[in-house]
């Protein structure tokens, strides 16, 4: 799992790449809260692009970033999840929380 | 209905071991020349089900986890893991999608999740004596 953070006017973008679970989560977690810590950033851009699975500790990893960048006034976006980590996000409602932009499938 | 095929296993309650558990079923599974979808499905039915005896389960002391798999002749898998941990006090709460104990980083969608890739689970619990999830998934033929 490699989580590569990138700043760029304003918006963190988080290139995750690998599967997402428990074992895992904490790390990206970890990583992420730093940066926006740091950065206080007013987009979260999470893109998984390269992931090739994800659990239900995925969907904790988001409503937790959501949280906290929600209280500076952020938001966060999610970028080209596979269909099967999108069915997981619409089965969480992360749709309502999030923006999330598809490549056509 | 006939078993075609069974594997056994037993694994530490680590989570380290989540991705192994999840990519061997899948790779047994795949026997039945399933979908990527199917395949999708089970390992992430399964994920839950491991991580649930870890994060739940097993959160106060160390243990196993056992998982039975079956195929059947018809092309029915059913996916048995068994923990020997602490017990779920009221199983129907638990299963209410967004109920979680595992605190703020948890969405609490493990058996929504499970629920909604397999055709049926089933949750039999005892407090002190542990948990049995059972996960039914039928693979449709190409």
């Amino acid at each position: 799992m490699e989580c590569k953070l990138k700043m760029e006017n304003d918006i963190l973008t988080a290139e995750l790449d690998g599967e997402i679970d428990h074992h895992c989560a904490k790390s990206i977690r970890e990583q992420i809260d730093l940066e926006i810590e740091i950065q206080n950033p007013k987009t979260l851009i999470l893109d998984f692009s390269d992931i090739t699975f994800m659990d239900s500790s995925g969907i904790g990893l988001i409503m937790g970033r959501y949280k906290k960048i929600k209280q500076t006034g952020g938001k966060v976006k999610i970028k080209n999840p596979s269909p099967n980590t999108y069915r997981v996000l619409k089965l969480a409602g992360m749709d309502r929380l999030a923006k999330i932009e598809r490549e056509e499938f | 209905m006939k078993v075609k095929n069974q594997l056994k296993m037993q694994l530490q309650a680590k989570s380290a071991n989540e991705s192994f558990a999840r990519a061997s079923i899948g790779a047994f599974v795949a026997q039945l020349d399933p979908t990527i979808e199917e395949i999708s499905d089970i390992k992430t039915a399964v994920s839950e089900a491991v991580t649930n005896c870890i994060i739940h389960a097993y959160k106060n002391f160390s243990g196993e986890i056992y998982i039975t798999v079956k195929i059947f002749e018809n092309n029915k898998v059913k996916i048995v893991i068994r923990d020997k941990g602490c017990g779920i006090d009221d199983v129907n709460k638990a299963m209410q999608p967004l109920y979680t104990t595992g605190g703020e980083e948890r969405a609490g969608l493990g058996f929504a999740v499970m629920q909604s890739f397999c055709d049926k689970i089933r949750v039999i619990s005892k407090i002190g004596k542990g948990t049995t999830v059972t996960l039914f998934k039928e693979i449709k033929s190409k």
